[in-house]
C-alpha cells in the first residue's frame, strides 16, 4: 500500500482537462440568470450541491453520473459535490422517464429543496424522448412533474457531457458566464 | 484465500423433467422445449420444486396461462397450465422463491394464484392508468397504504429507508426493524422503477424490442441485448455468424470486467476505505473509454441486436482491448493484495452477510451470491451459448457466503474475464458480422435464452407473430432469487453493515421492476 500512496504523490494526476460549457446549454440558461438574484448568487458562490433523483432509469444514468466522481473527471474540483440529502442541494440531477411509482417520492424531493433551486433532467429518458415515455406505468419526463432548467441528452449522456452540462449551469448560477 | 475450486457441470440428473415435457401436450419444440400440462402433471412439477430436484428459473403468464420455466442438470423446459377461470394454483406456497413472481403475475396479467401466502400486491402500487396492464381485462386498483410485515417486541424500532436512497443509487425502499444496534428484520418494497418493459416489447417490432432489452438493466445492457437477441434467433431458427459470436463474447466479457471493477471499488468505500475505491473507478472508467474506442459507446448499448450485432469493432479495436487487458493485468493484483492485507477492511468484510449454502440452493440464485455460497450455476460453462462451449475458463465457487467470498468471486472472474479476452483477441473471425433475419415460419415461434450478466443468469423469453413481430416477452432478471436473501442474510447484522451487505449482493431494481 506504501508504494500505491507514493506513486500517487510522484505521479501526475490523471485528471482531464474540463470540458468548454456546453453552448446548447448556455442558451437554454440564459434565462436562469434573470431569476438568480444577486443575493442567491452571493450565497451559491462558485459551489453547488446537487443531489441525484433516480426516477425511473435503467441505471445506465446512475453509472456515468457516479464516474463523475472518479479520478479522471473529479467533479469536486469545480465546486460541484453530490448530497446525500435533498434539504442540503441546490440543485436536484433528475434521471428517467418519472415511473409514476417514484412520482410522489421526485415531488416531495423537490419540496425539501430549499430555495434557490434547480433541476436538471438528465438523459434521454427524463427529456420525455426515452423509449418508455408511452408507458402506462410512467408519467413520461421529468417536465411534466417539475420545473425543469437544463436538459443534457444522451443516452445515457457521458461523463463530459454530464459536466458541460454542469459547468454551465454553474456559471448561470454564480452570473459568471460570459453573456449572462 | 486461496483460489476457489472451479465448477464443473454436474452429471444428468434422473430425468424427471425430461418425462415431463413427454408427459404434456409439446406445444413448442427445440432444445428448449415448451409442454402443455395437465393440472396432475403441473402438481408433479411443483413437486419436483419442492423437493429440491428442479430449480425455478422463471415464473410468468399469459391471459389465461400461467408458464413455468424450470431446470433440472442439463435440461432447461418451459411449462405451460390453462387456466381460463383466471386462477391457478400457487407454487409459492410450496416453494418460497415463487411467492413475489407470483405477486407480479397477479399484478400483470391478473392471474389468481390460490393458497399463495402472502397476497399482497408487488410492481403495482396502484399508481398506474392501468391495473392488470398484460391481460385482456383491465382494473385499476386503487393505491392503498402497503401492509408491511408486522413486528411486535419490546424495544423494537422501526428505520424506513428509502425510496431514495441516499447516494447516486437506484430507488427502493427498505424497512428495518432494529433492536438497538442489531436488524431483527429487513423488508424490502421493490416496483418504484417499473416502466412497463414487457407491455412496450408486446407488439414491438424486433428492432425497437432489441433497444427496449438494451434498457430493462443498464448495468447489463449487454447480456439483455444478447439474451433477447439469441431468444429472437431461436424463434426464428438462425444463428448469428462467428464475428457476430465473437463481437458478442467480447462486449459481454467487457461488461462484467467494468461491472465487477467497479463494485470491488464500491463494496470498500462502503467499508469506509476509499484509496481501493479510488483506484478501482480508475480502471473502471479504463475499460469504459475502452470500450469506447472500440464500440462506439462507453457502455455498449445497442451493441448486440438479433441476426448479430449493430457495428462492426472499429479500426485498431483489438489494439485498444489488448492493451486494456496488460493493463487490467499489471494494476489489479497490486490492488487485491491491498484489499487481503487490510485488517480494518478485512474486519469489515469478514462473517458480514452470510448466506447460507442451503438457501441459495433452495432459490437457485445466480451470479456471484450463489457462487459464493457454494451453488456452482454459470450459465455460461452450464447451459453454453455460442463461444462459451470453445471457450477454456473457470467459474470460481466458494463456501462462506459472506461479503469477502461475494468480493473474491467478483476479483476472480475479473482474472478469468481477462483469460476471456485474451483468447479472443488473439483470433479474430472473418465478416460478415450480421445475417438477415429469415421471416418466421409457420411453427410455434417462441425462443428462450439464458445470458450470464455479471451479477447473474439473465432468462429472456420472446414469442413472434406471423409478420415478425412481437407476440409476447417475458424476461427474469437475476435479482429475482438474490434480493429474498438479502433480507436473510442481514437479519441479526447490525445496521451499519446493511450499506455494505447491500452492495456486495449489488441486486438490480430496474432490471428486477422491468
Amino acid at each position: 500500500m506504501r508504494n500505491l500512496l507514493l506513486q500517487g504523490l510522484l505521479r501526475r494526476p490523471v485528471t482531464d482537462v474540463p470540458p468548454l460549457p456546453d453552448a446548447a446549454a448556455r442558451e437554454e440558461l440564459a434565462a436562469l440568470a434573470g431569476r438568480v438574484g444577486a443575493a442567491a448568487r452571493r450565497r451559491l458562490g462558485r459551489s453547488l450541491s446537487i443531489r441525484q433523483v433516480d426516477a425511473g432509469s435503467c441505471n445506465a444514468c446512475e453509472l456515468e453520473i457516479n464516474a463523475l466522481a472518479n479520478s479522471y473527471y473529479d467533479l469536486e474540483r469545480f465546486g460541484l459535490r453530490f448530497v446525500a440529502s435533498p434539504r442540503h442541494a441546490d440543485v436536484l440531477l433528475v434521471t428517467g422517464p418519472v415511473t409514476r411509482n417514484m412520482r410522489e417520492a421526485l415531488e416531495r424531493t423537490w419540496q425539501a429543496t430549499p430555495a434557490p433551486k434547480w433541476v436538471i433532467a438528465s438523459g434521454d429518458c427524463a427529456a420525455g424522448c426515452g423509449l418508455f415515455s408511452e408507458s402506462y406505468a410512467c408519467v413520461g419526463s421529468v417536465g411534466a412533474v417539475l420545473p425543469v432548467d437544463l436538459h443534457i441528452r444522451g443516452c445515457p449522456p457521458t461523463p463530459t457531457e454530464l459536466l458541460a452540462g454542469l459547468l454551465s449551469l454553474l456559471e448561470a448560477a454564480s452570473g459568471r458566464g460570459r453573456g449572462l | 484465500m486461496s483460489p476457489a475450486r472451479s465448477a464443473r457441470p454436474s452429471r444428468a440428473g434422473s430425468g424427471a423433467l425430461s418425462a415431463l415435457v413427454r408427459a404434456g401436450r409439446l406445444v413448442a419444440p427445440g432444445a428448449w422445449p415448451r409442454s402443455v400440462l395437465s393440472t396432475d402433471q403441473w402438481l408433479q412439477l411443483y413437486a419436483g420444486f419442492q423437493a429440491g430436484a428442479f430449480d425455478l428459473v422463471a415464473l410468468w403468464g399469459e391471459p389465461g396461462w400461467v408458464h413455468i420455466a424450470a431446470r433440472e442438470a442439463q435440461t432447461t423446459a418451459i411449462f405451460s397450465l390453462a387456466c381460463p377461470q383466471g386462477a391457478y394454483p400457487a407454487l409459492g406456497r410450496l416453494h418460497a422463491p415463487a411467492i413475489r413472481l407470483e405477486r407480479a403475475l397477479a399484478d400483470l396479467v391478473g392471474l389468481r394464484p390460490q393458497g399463495l401466502p402472502d397476497a399482497r400486491p408487488w410492481l403495482d402500487h396502484g399508481r398506474w392508468t392501468t391495473g392488470q396492464p398484460l391481460s385482456r381485462r383491465r382494473r385499476r386498483r386503487a393505491a392503498q397504504p402497503y401492509a408491511f410485515l408486522p413486528v411486535e417486541g419490546e424495544g423494537l424500532h422501526e428505520i424506513p429507508v428509502g425510496p431514495v436512497h441516499a447516494g447516486v443509487i437506484e430507488p427502493g425502499h427498505f424497512r428495518l426493524t432494529v433492536n438497538g444496534e442489531t436488524i431483527v428484520r429487513l423488508e424490502e418494497r421493490l416496483g418504484y422503477v417499473h416502466r412497463g418493459a414487457a407491455a412496450l416489447m408486446r407488439g414491438a417490432a424486433v428492432s425497437r424490442a432489441a433497444r427496449l432489452a438494451g434498457r430493462i438493466c443498464g448495468d447489463s445492457t449487454v447480456a439483455y441485448a444478447y439474451a433477447f437477441a439469441l431468444a429472437v434467433e431461436r424463434a426464428l431458427g438462425v444463428e448469428a455468424p462467428p464475428r457476430a459470436q465473437w463481437l458478442r463474447a467480447l462486449m459481454a466479457e467487457l461488461e462484467r470486467l467494468a461491472n465487477h471493477l467497479g463494485d470491488i471499488g464500491a463494496v470498500c468505500n462502503d467499508a469506509a476505505f476509499s484509496l481501493l475505491h479510488a483506484h478501482c473507478g480508475m480502471l473502471r472508467e479504463q475499460v469504459l473509454r475502452a470500450c469506447h474506442a472500440a464500440f462506439g459507446h462507453r457502455l455498449m448499448m445497442d451493441g448486440v441486436a438479433p441476426g448479430g450485432v449493430t457495428a462492426d469493432l472499429r479500426d485498431g479495436g483489438v489494439a485498444v482491448l489488448m492493451e486494456l487487458v496488460e493493463t487490467v493485468r499489471r494494476t489489479f493484483p497490486g490492488l487485491v493484495d491491498i484489499y487481503d492485507e487490510t485488517n480494518s477492511l478485512q474486519d469489515r468484510v469478514v462473517g458480514t452477510g452470510v448466506v447460507r449454502p442451503e438457501w441459495v440452493r433452495r432459490f437457485a440464485a445466480g451470479g456471484y451470491v450463489g457462487r459464493a455460497a457454494g451453488r456452482p450455476f454459470d450459465a455460461r460453462r452450464q447451459a453454453p451459448y455460442e463461444l462459451y462451449g470453445e471457450l477454456a475458463f473457470d467459474a470460481p465457487v466458494l463456501s462462506e457466503g459472506d461479503v469477502n467470498a461475494r468480493v473474491w468471486i467478483r476479483i476472480r472472474e475479473v482474472e478469468q474475464s481477462l483469460a476471456i479476452l485474451d483468447q479472443l483477441l488473439a483470433a479474430p473471425p472473418d465478416l460478415p458480422w450480421r445475417v438477415d433475419l429469415p421471416k418466421p415460419s409457420k411453427a410455434a415461434r417462441e425462443g428462450a435464452a439464458l445470458v450470464e450478466s455479471f451479477r447473474g443468469d439473465v432468462f429472456l423469453w420472446v414469442r413472434l407473430d406471423a409478420t415478425g413481430a412481437l407476440e409476447a416477452c417475458w424476461f427474469r432478471d437475476p435479482s429475482w432469487f438474490q434480493w429474498p436473501l438479502l433480507e436473510a442474510a442481514i437479519e441479526g447484522g447490525i445496521v451499519g453493515d446493511f450499506p455494505l451487505c447491500n452492495k456486495s449482493f449489488n441486486c438490480a431494481y430496474a432490471g428486477h421492476d422491468g
